[in-house]
Parts: C-alpha cells; structure tokens; sequence
C-alpha cells in the first residue's frame, strides 16, 4: 500500500537534523535556561544562539526575535498585543478576508470587545490590492495585518508595498509568514514590517515552537504574563530543545532555499500540468503566475463532485491531501478563502489542496495523477449534476 | 472519522447511476450544503423493482444513499415509505454526529420519489 504525503502545508516532518540537534536538551542539558546554575547557563546559551540563527535568517537582531508556543500564539500575540499597546491611539485594525484562523479569529474576538475590523477583499488569484489598503486606513487605525503567502491557495502578498502603504498612515504593519517562512527568501529590514510571525513545524522543524519578530523600538503589551522569560515579555519556561529545533531547521531551509523551491517546485508543476492536461471542468485556484505563489502548493475545485469525498477516495489509494471545504471538520461552510476568490459556494465544496514536499518524489507525482482521474472520473459518474460532454 | 463499514460502503457503493425507464425520481439537498442526492426507481404494481441514486456529496451521503437504495429494492412502496434515517444508521454501523443528516437526506430521496410515482400515476 502506498503512503504518499501531500500535506506538508498542514506540517512537516522534523528533519534529522534538527531531531540531532534537539536530543542533548531534553536529557543531559535540561535545565531551566532561566536558572542561575550550570544547567541552566547551558540552556540559555543554547536559546541565545537559537535566537541568534533565527535573526540572521531574516535579516533581524537577537534582540528582535521572541520564541512562543506556536504561529498562532505569535499572531494572538502580535495583534493582542500592538491593541492593548495602542489602545488610547484607536480601536480599528484591518486584515483581509483570507487569513488564516489564527488572525482571523482574533479579529472577530476583537469586534466583541468594541474594536472595528476592515477585512480587504482580494481579487481572483488572492491578491489583497495595495490601493484598497489605503483607503480602509483611518485616523484610529492601530495596526494592518496582512499574511505574506496563503496556506490554502498559496498567493504570496505584495508585502512590502502593502507595508509602505500602512507607514504613509504612521500605522504598524504585522505579517503572518507562517507559510512563507522557510519557503520564501526574505529580509524583515528589507520589507519594513514591524512585526512578523513563524512557526517551526512549517519548516521541518518541531511542532509547539514559533516566534514574533517584533522590529526594535517599539513595544507591544505582554500577551502571556508571568515570569522574566524572553526578556521579560513573554512568561512560560523556554521551550529549549523547541528553539535549538527551530533554529536548526531554518538555518537548514534559508540554506538550501533554491534547491527546494527548484525541485519541489518542479513536482508541484509536474502535477499541475498533468492534472490540467487529463481533467476537464476544473479551476486551478490562486496565483497563476508561478514566482508569486509559494512553489509547494497547488489548489484545485473539481466541479460537480465533493471534496470530502475526493479526499477519502485518494485516502483509500494511499494519498494524504487536504480538504479545501470544511466539511470534514464538521462545518458546512466552503472555505472563506476560495468563495473570497470567487469561487461559486457549490464549486468551492469539491477542492483539495495539495501542497508538496521534500520527500515527495516524481513517481509520487504520477501516481497521484493517475489516482486523481480515476477518483474524479469515479465521483462524476455518480454525480446529479454531471452531465458527461 | 467513519466506521470501516461507512468506508467499505463508500469503497464499493451499490446501485449507482440512474434506472432506465424510471418512474420515479426525487432529488434533495443543494449544492450550497454541500450535498444533493437523487433517487430513481421503477415501480411495478406497488413494487419498487429497481432503484438507482446519484449523489454529489461526502463519504456518509454516499453511504447513506448505497444503503438506502439497497433497504427499499423489491419492497412495497408502502414498506419503503417506513424506511427512517435511523434505520439507514443502523445498517451503516454508525455515522459521525455532523453526518447525521446525510441518512435524513437518504430519506427524504426515498420519500421525494415516491411523491413524484403518486403525482405521476394520479395525474
């Protein structure tokens, strides 16, 4: 039976490397890198150069790097936190309509303590358009949060003129490169964000790890309190074996960051023609032009059939992608991101996302291929609203 | 998230496609839930001689669909119209909470075909 893995949008495995580099902190050098002894003077240094790679890595300084449990923790943190920082300058954010939960949420937990939200429409491919943006700013506007690369279509964002664009207004601008991270070559200097999330286990580093970059001068209100850890800003035992993880794989990403994309990006692009090429009466969703869309990812709608039953069917051959509908997490509703591409709500019911990885191989490619048109052919047939040509 | 016997139902679903010279039809659901189904049957003398389904949907409305199909073959139209959504979860083993309206789906078909047999034989 095979077991083909095409989720690695979902998460990665930990790379060898970063599994090697993590072992020493969960036994020999366990120590609380915030205690005042030999044990806890190891991990401290092991966090301070974790910190240190994760800067180079994006072109920031240590001081600029914060660890968190996760992207979502780093995203809350980073939202939460410039809010309550600014809460005397305004009570408007603006986002767009394709966030991930992590922001979006946050966003509508935000309207229920009397804050305003704009959610930026995007156009057909995901795009959010720099001029929209400026016309949503306002006088009470605190912060623009905007995703550098999407995780269902994989549309990369015009980050840094939409950075400029909240700085002509004297507004922070925060970007969740929690996809993006790892996969797209970037400097936060260059971009101008004032703030920027990541998460590990996007990057084949361990799960429950992320980071908020947070630009140096400026302050943003604590989002867990408690002890001295991260200098002071965020409370919780540092997670030392997470950040030695975290930092080992992107240093590992950042490196090998052409060949990836080179090969990776040339299954992903094996597929897609394929599957262009064999299947009839689909949409092939987000960025059409390839050096704007993160190069692992592929999003198609299958008309007339549904994805939860396109992604059991592949399930059944072997093959793990996701589903585009939320169905099979037990909400009716299509994805927001495709019906906000314009994609019809029936349509946006049969989409899978397939997203490419390291340890995927070209054999894998065609045998997805092949299971996708039986799969397809298989659901049409026994679909009310196909009518074969 | 399924039973083994939903996804062996899904696997291998019975009566798919439509019958021929059908004299019943009923489609239910929508494409913006996310699932329609169709049921076709021919009737003879108060019989349900054949019955096929088409269903754009998940792995329970499909399921559902093979099951209910498979349970009202060779009935009356009277032991047809008894047929519940519980009776079709009983026969799948089983169906996810959220799925539960699949079955209720599969039930509906069965009672918009034979509708549209009544209509079609009074009218």
């Amino acid at each position: 039976m095979k077991n083909i893995y095409l989720d690695y949008a979902a998460t990665t495995p930990l790379s060898e490397k970063a599994f090697e580099a993590m072992k020493p902190y969960f036994s020999d050098m366990f120590g609380n890198a915030n205690s005042q002894h030999s044990f806890g003077r190891d991990g401290a240094k092991a966090v301070s150069e974790a910190r240190q790679t994760i800067a180079q890595c994006i072109g920031a300084k240590a001081s600029e790097i914060y660890f968190t449990s996760c992207g979502t923790e780093a995203d809350n943190w980073a939202v939460k936190g410039v809010c309550a920082q600014l809460k005397d300058k305004g009570r408007h954010v603006v986002t767009s309509v394709i966030e991930h939960p992590a922001i979006y949420t946050t966003c509508k937990q935000l309207e229920k303590f009397g804050y305003e939200v704009t959610y930026l429409p995007v156009n057909e491919e995901g795009f959010v358009s720099p001029s929209d943006l400026d016309k949503a700013i306002r006088e009470d506007t605190v912060l623009v949060s905007i995703m550098f690369a999407n995780n269902e279509i994989g549309t990369i964002q015009p980050i840094r003129e939409l950075c400029e664009v909240a700085h002509n207004h004297g507004v922070l601008f925060h970007t969740d490169a929690v996809q993006a991270t790892g996969a797209i070559k970037y400097d936060v200097k260059e971009l101008g964000v004032d703030l920027l999330s990541m998460s590990a286990h996007k990057f084949y580093g361990p799960k429950g790890m992320g980071a908020l970059y947070v630009r140096n001068g400026m302050r943003i209100e604590k989002l867990l309190t408690g002890g001295e850890q991260e200098r002071a800003h965020r409370g919780g035992t540092t997670n030392t074996a997470g950040a030695v993880g975290m930092a080992t794989a992107l240093k590992d990403a950042v490196d090998h960051i052409d060949e990836n994309a080179k090969y990776v990006g040339g299954l992903r692009d094996r597929f897609v023609n394929q599957v262009l090429d064999k299947i009839d009466e689909i949409y092939y969703n987000g960025a059409k032009d390839s050096s704007k869309r993160l190069y692992n990812n592929a999003n198609f709608s299958f008309r007339y059939i549904e994805g939860e039953s396109i992604l059991f069917s592949l399930d059944l051959a072997g093959i793990c992608a996701s589903s585009g509908s939320a169905c099979s997490s037990g909400s009716l509703e299509p994805s927001r991101t495709l019906l906000s591409i314009g994609v019809p709500i029936g349509t946006a019911h049969g989409s899978i996302r397939f997203t490419f990885g390291k340890d995927n191989t070209v054999e894998d490619v065609d045998y997805t291929v092949e299971q996708l048109v039986a799969t397809v052919e298989k659901l049409r047939a026994m679909s009310p609203l196909y009518k074969k040509k | 998230m399924y039973n083994e016997k939903v996804m062996e139902v899904f696997k291998n679903p019975q009566n798919m496609g439509e019958v021929e010279n059908y004299n019943a039809i009923g489609t239910v659901g929508n494409e913006t839930c996310g699932d329609i189904m169709q049921i076709t049957m021919r009737i003879e003398n108060g019989i349900i001689e054949d019955a096929k389904f088409k269903t754009f949907g998940c792995a329970a409305a499909v399921a559902s669909s093979s099951t209910a199909t498979g349970m009202i073959i060779g009935k009356t139209v009277e032991e047809a119209l008894k047929v519940t959504n519980k009776q079709v979860i009983t026969e799948l083993e089983g169906l996810p909470p959220q799925k539960i309206h699949c079955s209720v789906l599969a039930e509906d078909a069965i009672r918009a075909a034979i509708d549209d047999y009544n209509k079609r034989m009074n009218g």
